[in-house]
């Protein structure tokens, strides 16, 4: 592998050579290099992914694991990771997933998707699959705009920033997710920034073990789309923003987590909800038995 | 755990309705669907094809599969594609409304692979039009509704027991040729109640291909055998495949940007179904041999033109009839060797089929047509076969 650096005094190359990449298992080699731009938060994510499936790899074989994606930034992630992978239609990740996990419940499905692919086109999957408790996890990189067609205003692009199609503003408040998430009906609820790389990973893992619809919030950078007309500067400062307004509180009440451009306000973050209830498929086991008693009843 | 959905070689004989029963259209389709091995069916309710979602919803968990009722028809699609992938057989049905919310995913399926059978019990349109009425105007949408250049196999069944070994069909063909395919029936013959015959014995199951190599080999999910048709893996299965609506290799990676693989694997997509046309269309033909006038009809149009035949027939008149069974693909050979004869074309539309059957006939046709709303009488189709006589 080769990689660029910056000497202070003068652009030099200096080679790098690594004999393996410590994802190089649970990565499809030979489609890297990546689209992802530099300073670009979604391969913070991917590799608190693998690191996930890795450490549950004991309990949860690698064939069992299936990462879904829609389209965008994020909708690529299913097309990097060396395990069973499908990448959809735009928003429609999780519907997908949800005839998937019906057909055959023994897959650990995750859905990998952005802000825009799963609470834009696909705002009304996300809202019926949690209320269902369908037993998938969804991981939404939020980088508040639609980076792949060129960052637009998207369903968690926080007020007044500026994006190529809210060129004075966004008049529109963005979706707070875990509230959304949590009022949905979904069973564990987090959000982490790319800076939180264990707690994400932790978050992942233990999404992995719930039965159930769980929902995983990364607050990550997009230097190229959203960054640079908010003066949000390279991934780097983000990261440095996240480092001074995160608060950890997993007790926070959800309807006040909402995001801010605010350079003064926090940004919450912590495994807020962790619940049980049935799901999906343990409710229609108890179909099945009603239908077939009233088959030999007959 | 242990319940899944992936289906098996052989359909257990008691999760099939045998013997002679009085059943809609509607309900022969879901009878149909799960004589073929489908347990997996994701809808959304609408007129005229609720009856279908609402019997599988009955006898799905009787038999060990699972209803699933959707937020809408885009996700019904998706949900469909998504349990196949898993190696379930799976269904929806909708009408012209919910057909429209699919389209985008039909594409999906078709680009990917991915076998599955999409029932349409037409009504009258456009947009919210009559629903509780007839129509036969999703013809062309079903062709071509979704973007890019794709090809379909389509029946359009005439009768509740042609609903029944139709279905059958569609999930036979779509697994054989790793496709979506379309049931284009019509409100008359979803609702219509027929005596329909099942008999276990005579019902043929395709299933789709296997991987011929194990987990760990060079697998190539996309690969095509001597048929132009891929086996395919099933999630789970320890492949490690990957599956993408962009355009791709036959790895089943992207090349978004390379026109070559576009051009190669696209058209190995449509000849694995065209170059198959003989396979699979099927048509029948009426009193062809001497006829001067010949019907084209389908669906429970053809129905219509039956009794319009036989009152032309009692008159003295050589009239013929090729009933269309699949639509598409058209079966363009047999209505080229028609051109001799003087061609009407019944349908509740206003000449979608028509158009096709002009195509391949390469001569202007004779057209009998309803917009929507109410059946073709066979006294119209009758009082032009005596017009066209004449000429």
């Amino acid at each position: 592998m080769i990689q660029e650096g910056r000497s202070s005094a003068a652009l030099e190359l200096r080679e790098v050579i690594a004999e393996h990449h410590p994802e190089d298992e649970l990565l499809r080699e030979d489609r890297i290099p990546h689209i992802w731009c530099p300073g670009c938060g979604i391969g913070v994510a991917v590799t608190a992914y693998l690191e996930a499936l890795k450490l549950a790899a004991p309990k949860i074989p690698l064939e069992k694991q299936v990462v879904v994606s829609g389209i965008g930034c994020t909708g690529r992630v299913a097309g990097y990771v060396s395990i069973d992978s499908y990448h959809t239609t735009h928003g429609r990740a999780i519907p997908f997933a949800t005839g998937l996990k019906v057909a055959n419940p023994e897959l650990e499905i995750t859905v990998f998707s952005g802000d825009g692919d799963l609470f834009a086109i696909g705002g009304n999957h996300f809202i019926h699959a949690a209320r269902r408790n369908v037993d998938i996890n969804v991981i939404c990189v939020n980088n508040f705009n639609y980076g792949m067609t060129g960052g637009q205003v998207g369903p968690t692009t926080p007020e007044m920033a500026i994006t190529t199609t809210s060129p004075y503003g966004n008049m529109e408040e963005g979706f707070n997710l875990p509230y959304l998430a949590a009022a949905s009906g979904a069973v564990f609820v987090a959000r982490w920034t790319t800076l939180h790389f264990r707690k994400l990973r932790d978050a992942i893992l233990h999404a992995f073990s719930k039965r159930g619809f769980t929902f995983i919030e990364v607050i990550a950078p997009c230097p190229t789309s959203f960054g640079r007309p908010n003066e949000l500067g390279q991934g780097l400062d983000e990261m440095e923003w996240y480092l001074q307004s995160c608060v950890i509180d997993h007790q926070a009440n959800l309807k006040e987590i909402g995001l801010s451009m605010r350079k003064d306000s926090k940004i919450v973050v912590g495994n807020f909800l962790d619940i049980e209830r049935p799901t999906f498929m343990d409710r229609y086991q108890e179909i099945i038995k009603r239908a077939k008693a009233q088959l030999s009843g007959r | 755990m242990g319940m899944n959905l992936i289906a098996k070689a052989e359909v257990e004989r008691e999760a099939i309705l045998a013997g002679t029963h009085f059943l809609s259209g509607d309900d022969a389709c879901a009878e149909g669907a799960i004589a073929a091995g489908c347990r997996f069916f994701a809808g959304y309710p609408i007129t005229p094809s609720s009856e279908i979602a609402e019997r599988m919803a009955r006898r799905l968990p009787q038999v060990g599969g699972v209803y699933l009722q959707m937020e809408d028809e885009i996700a019904s699609m998706a949900a469909i594609i998504g349990a196949s992938c898993a190696g379930a057989k799976a269904m929806t049905a909708t009408s012209g409304p919910g057909f429209s919310l699919m389209q985008e995913n039909i594409g999906l399926a078709f680009m990917t692979e991915t076998p599955c059978v999409v029932v349409n019990v037409q009504r009258g349109g456009p947009s919210t039009g009559m629903p509780t009425l007839i129509g036969q105007a999703d013809m062309m949408q079903v062709r071509f509704g979704s973007h890019g250049d794709y090809a379909v196999i389509a029946y359009a069944p005439a009768s509740p027991q042609e609903m029944f070994d139709y279905t059958i069909k569609a999930f036979n063909m779509a697994e054989r040729f790793r496709t979506p395919t379309f049931v284009m029936s019509d409100e008359l013959i979803g609702h219509m109640l027929e005596r329909v015959v099942i008999d276990p014995d005579k019902i043929k199951i395709i299933n789709r291909k296997r991987p011929r190599v194990e987990p760990g080999e060079r697998f190539w999910p996309f690969e095509p055998e001597a048929d132009l048709v891929p086996p395919m893996a099933l999630a789970g299965e320890g492949y490690r495949i990957h599956v993408t609506g962009l355009t791709h290799d036959e790895r089943g990676y992207p090349a978004a940007t390379e026109p070559e693989v576009q051009e190669r694997m696209l058209e190995r997509m449509l000849r694995k179904i065209l170059d198959h046309r003989e396979e699979i269309i099927e048509y029948e033909e009426v009193e062809l041999e001497d006829a001067e006038i010949v019907l084209v009809a389908y669906g429970s149009t053809a129905r219509a033109a039956m009794r319009a035949l036989r009152l032309a027939r009692e008159r003295g008149l050589k009239v013929g009839m090729l009933r269309l069974i699949t639509c598409w693909p058209f079966p363009d050979k047999k209505v080229a060797e028609l051109r001799d004869a003087k061609i009407i074309v019944a349908e509740v539309n206003a000449g979608q089929m028509a158009r096709e059957v002009e195509r391949h006939a390469r001569k202007p046709v004779y057209k009998v047509n309803r917009l929507g709303g109410e059946p073709i009488h066979p006294d119209e189709i009758l009082r032009k076969i005596e017009e066209v006589a004449q000429r």
